[in-house]
This record gives C-alpha cells, sequence and structure tokens, in this order.
C-alpha cells in the first residue's frame, strides 16, 4: 500500500505497463538472456580459443609436430623455448596439442554431426508418424541400445580397423540411437500438445504444422543434446586412440599423445597430464554450453 | 467497451437451414479406444469413451455437458471436431453430414466449427506471442501478415485486453485467465458459428471463472455464436446453459431444457449428481445419498444399464437391456424435451424436487 501510494512507485509502475515491449522474436529473447550469462559465455570463448589454436596451429608455432630430437626429451614446464615441455621422443608439447587439437575435435565433433543428421531425421519421423513406422525405427535403435556404447564403438572399431574414418563411423553408430530416441521422444510430445491439436483445429494442413509447430519446438532440445554430446564424443573418441583403435601413430592426438606419454608419468607427470587436461577441458566446455543453450532456450525461465 | 468491433449482419449469410434447423446434430456417435498391451502389444481391450451419443444444438443455443471425470466428455468434443475419427456416427452441421461426399468437408467445417482447450497453457505455442498465435489461423488461411495482425489485435480488445499491452507477450507472460481469453479469441479469429468450450473455465479461480463466464455471454450475444458447454461444474453448467446433457460412462443418461434437468431431475444419477453438488444454502441440502465411488472401468462397463452398479434403485431388469433415451414415463404426450435413460418408472418419479417451492 505505502508502496502504491508513493508517487513515485505509481509512476514507474504506470510507466513500465505502458511502455509498449519490443517485438522481439524468440531467438532475440535467447539470445539476451544468454549475453547474462557469464558461464556460458566464458566457456564458449575458450572454446573459439581452442578452436582457433587447433586450426591456426601452423602459426601459433614455429615447430614442426613431427620433429623429434633425442637430445631434448621430456623437459619440464616452463623451459625457454618449449614453454610446456617435450614429448618422450622431444617434439615440443605445445605444438603436439595445437596440432593435436585438429584431430581430436575433428574425432569428436564429426561423428555428432552425422548422429544428428541421420538420428535427428529418423527420431522425427518416427515422432510424428508414429504408428507402425515408429516402432519398426525405434525397436531397431533398441537392438543397438543393449550394448554399453564405449563397448560397441571398440568392437566397430575392430571390425573395421583402426584409422580417424573408423573411429567416426565407430562413434556415430554408438551416437545414433539415443539421438533418434531424444528427437523421438520430443516430437512425440509437440505432437501431442494442446497448441498443435489446436492448430489442427483451425484447419492447418499437417506440413505446415511440423514447420511452425512441431520444428521449432523440437530442433532447439536436439540441438542441446547434440552438444552434450560432443562431450562424451571428445572423451570416446580420445579413448579409442588411447586404445589404439583410432587415430594412428605418429600423428597429433590427445588421446593418443595421452597414451605414449603414460610411460613418463613419473618422470614428467605435469607434462604427462598435459593431453589430458585438454581433453578435459574441452568436453567440460561442451558440457557447460550446452547447459546454458538449454536454460537460454527455455521460454519459462526467463527475465 | 467498442461496442460490435466485428458487426454482425442480423442474418448469418452463412444460415442455411433457417432458426429452426439445428446447427449441429449428432446421431449415434462412437469411439472405442483399442487398448494395447501383454508382451507382444496386442489389443487386449476396448474404453467404451463414447457409446451410441446423439444430441443436436440449435442455434444460438448453448448445450452443456456434465458429468464425472472419463465419461468421454472431451472425446465427444473431440470427435466432433474431427480431431479423431468416429468409430461410428453421423454428424451434421446445418443441414449437411461432415466429411460425406456430398456434404460438408472436414476443413470448411473448422473454418465454422472452433474449440477452446482447457489447458490454457498447452494450449499455446510458447514461441509465439499472443498476437501471433491469435493471427495464425487466418495466415494459414490466406489473410496477408498485415491484415491478420490489425484482425488479432481487434479480437484482444474485443476479449478484453489491451492490443498494446498484451499482443507482444509470450504465454508465459500471462495470467491463467488472461491466458484463457487469448485462446477464446483464437477460437473467434476465424469467425466460427459453433464455439466448443472444453472445461474452458475449468482451471480458472473463482472470481476469474466469472469474469470469463461474463465474456463468453457477451460476446455470444454480440456474433451470434452457439456453444457447446463442456464442464464437471454443476453450478457453471446451470449458469451458462439452455440445455443440459448428463453423461455416464461414455452415454448420454438425461437430456433437456437447464430448468427441467436441475429442476425436476429423472435419472438417479443426474439426482445424487445433483444432490453432491456443493451448496452454501443448508435447506436446500437433500436427504439424497450423493455419489459414493468411483464410476466403474469404461473397458469393462455394466451389462444393461451403466450406472446400475451405483444406482439405488437398481433391480435385475436393470441388467437386461441398455435404457433407450426416452420421454419420462408422467411426461404429457409430444412432449420430446427431457429425455431419461431409465427403465423403472419408480426411479424416475420419486424425485423430492430439489428446489421445493
Ligand atoms: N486416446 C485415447 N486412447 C485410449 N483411451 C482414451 C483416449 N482418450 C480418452 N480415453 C479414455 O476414454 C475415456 C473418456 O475420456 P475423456 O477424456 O473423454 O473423459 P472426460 O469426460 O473428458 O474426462 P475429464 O472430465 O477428466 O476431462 C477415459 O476412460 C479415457 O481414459
Ligand atoms: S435403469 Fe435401473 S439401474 Fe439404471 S438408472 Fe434406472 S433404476 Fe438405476
Ligand atoms: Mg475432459
Amino acid at each position: 500500500m505505502s508502496d502504491l501510494a508513493n508517487p513515485d512507485a505509481l509512476a514507474t509502475l504506470v510507466g513500465k505497463a505502458t511502455t509498449p515491449r519490443p517485438a522481439a522474436g524468440y531467438w532475440t529473447a535467447v539470445g539476451r538472456r544468454l549475453k547474462r550469462d557469464p558461464v556460458t559465455i566464458i566457456v564458449t570463448l575458450l572454446l573459439l580459443a581452442i578452436v582457433l589454436m587447433a586450426i591456426c596451429a601452423p602459426w601459433v608455432t614455429s615447430y614442426d609436430p613431427y620433429a623429434g630430437s633425442v637430445m631434448r626429451r621430456l623437459r619440464p614446464i616452463g623451459t625457454p623455448g618449449h614453454w610446456l615441455g617435450t614429448d618422450e621422443t622431444g617434439r615440443d608439447l605445445w605444438t603436439r596439442l595445437a596440432y593435436g587439437g585438429r584431430l581430436s575435435l575433428l574425432a569428436g565433433v564429426a561423428p555428432v554431426m552425422v548422429s544428428l543428421l541421420v538420428g535427428g531425421l529418423l527420431g522425427i519421423t518416427a515422432g510424428f508418424m508414429g504408428g507402425l513406422t515408429g516402432t519398426l525405427i525405434m525397436r531397431t535403435m533398441d537392438v543397438f541400445y543393449a550394448f554399453p556404447s564405449i563397448l560397441l564403438a571398440i568392437a566397430i572399431c575392430g571390425l573395421l580397423g583402426n584409422g580417424l574414418t573408423n573411429s567416426i563411423i565407430a562413434l556415430a553408430v554408438v551416437f545414433i540411437p539415443p539421438m533418434v530416441r531424444i528427437a523421438e521422444t520430443v516430437t512425440t510430445q509437440a505432437r501431442h500438445l494442446d497448441f498443435v491439436e489446436a492448430a489442427r483445429a483451425s484447419g492447418t494442413t499437417t506440413m505446415q504444422i511440423i514447420r511452425h509447430h512441431v520444428l521449432a519446438n523440437v530442433l532447439g532440445p536436439i540441438l542441446v543434446y547434440a552438444t552434450s554430446l560432443i562431450s562424451l564424443s571428445i572423451i570416446l573418441s580420445a579413448g579409442l586412440s588411447f586404445l589404439g583403435l583410432g587415430v594412428t601413430p605418429p600423428q597429433a592426438e590427445w588421446g593418443l599423445m595421452l597414451n605414449s606419454l603414460r610411460q613418463s608419468i613419473y618422470v614428467q607427470p605435469y607434462v604427462a597430464a598435459l593431453p589430458g587436461v585438454m581433453i578435459f577441458v574441452t568436453s567440460m566446455c561442451f558440457n557447460l554450453m550446452s547447459d546454458g543453450f538449454r536454460s537460454a532456450m527455455d521460454v519459462r525461465l526467463s527475465k | 467497451m467498442s461496442a460490435a468491433l466485428l458487426p454482425v449482419p442480423p442474418v448469418d449469410p452463412r444460415d442455411r437451414g433457417g432458426p429452426a434447423q439445428p446447427l449441429l446434430s449428432v446421431t449415434d456417435l462412437r469411439k472405442h479406444f483399442p487398448v494395447y498391451g501383454g508382451l507382444l502389444n496386442r489389443r487386449v481391450a476396448t474404453v467404451q469413451a463414447v457409446d451410441d451419443v446423439s444430441f443436436t444444438i440449435a442455434k444460438g443455443e448453448t448445450l452443456g455437458v456434465v458429468g464425472e471425470s472419463g465419461c468421454g466428455k472431451s472425446t465427444t468434443a473431440r470427435l466432433v471436431m474431427h480431431l479423431i475419427r468416429p468409430d461410428a456416427g453421423s454428424i451434421v452441421f446445418d443441414g449437411e453430414e461432415v466429411g460425406s461426399q456430398a456434404g460438408l468437408s472436414v476443413a470448411e467445417m473448422r473454418r465454422q466449427m472452433q474449440m477452446v482447450f482447457q489447458d490454457s497453457y498447452s494450449s499455446l505455442n510458447p514461441r509465439l506471442t499472443m498476437v501471433d498465435s491469435i493471427a495464425y489461423a487466418p495466415r494459414m488461411h490466406g489473410l496477408p501478415a498485415r491484415q491478420a495482425v490489425a484482425r488479432s489485435e481487434q479480437l484482444l480488445a474485443q476479449v478484453g485486453l489491451n492490443p498494446a499491452l498484451f499482443a507482444r507477450r509470450y504465454p508465459h507472460e500471462l495470467s491463467g485467465g488472461q491466458r484463457q481469453r487469448v485462446n477464446i479469441a483464437r477460437a473467434l479469429a476465424l469467425e466460427p458459428r459453433l464455439v466448443i468450450l472444453d472445461e474452458a473455465v475449468s482451471a480458472l479461480d473463482k472470481s476469474v471463472e466469472a469474469q470469463v463466464l461474463n465474456l463468453l455471454a457477451e460476446l455470444k450475444a454480440r456474433l451470434n455464436l452457439t456453444y457447446l458447454f463442456i464442464s464437471h461444474d454443476l453450478n457453471v453448467v446451470e449458469y451458462i446453459s439452455d440445455r443440459v446433457l448428463v453423461m455416464y460412462l461414455g452415454r448420454v443418461v438425461e437430456a433437456g431444457p437447464v430448468e427441467e434437468i436441475y429442476g425436476r431431475p429423472r435419472h438417479p444419477y443426474t439426482r445424487a449428481l445433483l444432490a453432491s453438488k456443493p451448496t452454501l444454502d443448508p435447506d436446500r441440502r437433500t436427504t439424497v445419498l450423493p455419489l459414493s465411488g468411483d464410476p466403474p472401468n469404461p473397458i469393462n462397463p455394466p451389462s444393461g444399464c451403466r450406472f446400475r452398479t451405483r444406482c439405488r434403485f437398481a433391480q435385475p431388469a436393470c441388467a437386461e437391456m441398455l435404457p433407450p433415451l426416452l420421454p419420462p414415463v408422467d411426461a404429457a404426450p409430444g412432449d420430446a424435451q427431457h429425455l431419461v435413460a431409465c427403465i423403472l418408472p419408480e426411479a424416475q418419479m420419486n424425485a423430492e424436487p430439489r428446489h421445493a417451492a
């Protein structure tokens, strides 16, 4: 009451109520919320830096990632000329990490992209069609679900032989079933929402409903899930190389580097841990970024 | 109030059969849902959600539908809207059969018949502003965007929401009552003749509910609307309806003018329902036992009269046949206004009038 009696308070109330809201679209609002989330901004910038480091590897270092020297083996962090030290064959670790990012990111992101395309399409189809088509798709996915993901990836890699392409294929196969399931779940939910039914009741055609009401409400969650899968994918692909099933030496890749530095863990523990740190930081950044997008895209959590 | 933003001509050009022809006439509508289960996901049972339901709605009338939860009210509404396909029965809109070759197509029918859903939040797309939600259907029907938006703002004003304040808001930025007004505006966007209101005020607070009911009455008078009003709230149905349909387990058990149903209920179920109706007036409390227990499962409804498991007049004869919907035993000859589905004259007769004069 006292608040309302105060003319200033009244003025702000009235002012607030009568100012027409700007005609902001949904994505503008999402951007606005993202800008107010420092964690998401920081991890996104960090990821950008890592990606830039990988892409610009030849320019951020003057060393050759493959040229080592027995004279400079296993130097500690902070050695002049090799600020992150050297590995067991005397190659500059900063150079190896930067070049390694290229393969590690590729091996982590590509399977998710493939599974996003294939799995997303299958899932949305299954969710929207339902019935026999939906059941057929979902039961097929259940067969893959029966295997633990890492074992399935190892089995496929073992079958196809090692190498980058095969590791990407193996992980894509592993990620398609959960992607289908997520896409199917959100699509089924969207299809049964009252507003989809209301649109149908007002004579909107099926294609219009999919375009305007289902896709818009489904794409966000699917993309967010894909981003969080990248986090897992980076760890799994590094794991495959660590086991010798992915990228082959002497190529630079974080998982592979972690494996070859393993023997030196007692000599240079900090140097040996660096590839692991890169895997962890990158994976965590994708995870946090996905969380940030998730909450920014939830209209109910606004303001 | 800016009177008649949408001027209504005295005679709707779409009116085909004249005032005597019912706007909607539903005959023997049936929907049985299969229930799947077991290892192989086979059909294990059938829910008789709507079973041989018939009714008519006159032009300009409000038909109320009451009944306990699960008795098939929403299913009836969705069948009438053709959101689900009926197993049997016909729907005739202003003299034209819906969905038949010669009659009205479902698309044409949906321009003249609209629906407001119970959940005001989930029936609005969370990503669309209010003005876009309302303008959506007209745009999909080919109205240019600018006109659709202008019209949508008019409609907002018509349902009592200032467009300058509400047009650009998202569903979560409105209260339940405001959202339901938007849903009503959206239903009116295609200028329907019949509006189906499925529990449209049930989720609202009492005071807001009264406002929305008044709005509905006002819109009906101004736009020549006809309502099919579904609710489990007996007071609300009494307030708004001209005629009332009482449903039990997928079937109509009693139908008639609102004064008849509330003043002289005939069916034992209607009487039990009315007796359990909350009332503040102690003199009006009746001695009839209120309804006890849940309604039986619509998967295996009782044979014969479906109400017999809870009916205090039930007799062996009640299990033998489904009572047809007929005028009560003591009705004046030729009076087909009030209909009851009960075979026992004494069950129909010893009704203590609720509003004893
Ligand atoms: N799609 C469906 N599949 C199977 N059963 C259904 C389906 N829709 C409704 N039913 C069943 O049909 C019966 C009638 O449901 P309906 O929604 O019409 O009831 P209602 O009278 O609207 O109830 P309420 O007052 O709770 O809204 C219920 O037993 C319900 O479980
Ligand atoms: S038919 Fe029998 S069981 Fe059914 S309402 Fe009448 S008296 Fe009750
Ligand atoms: Mg219902």
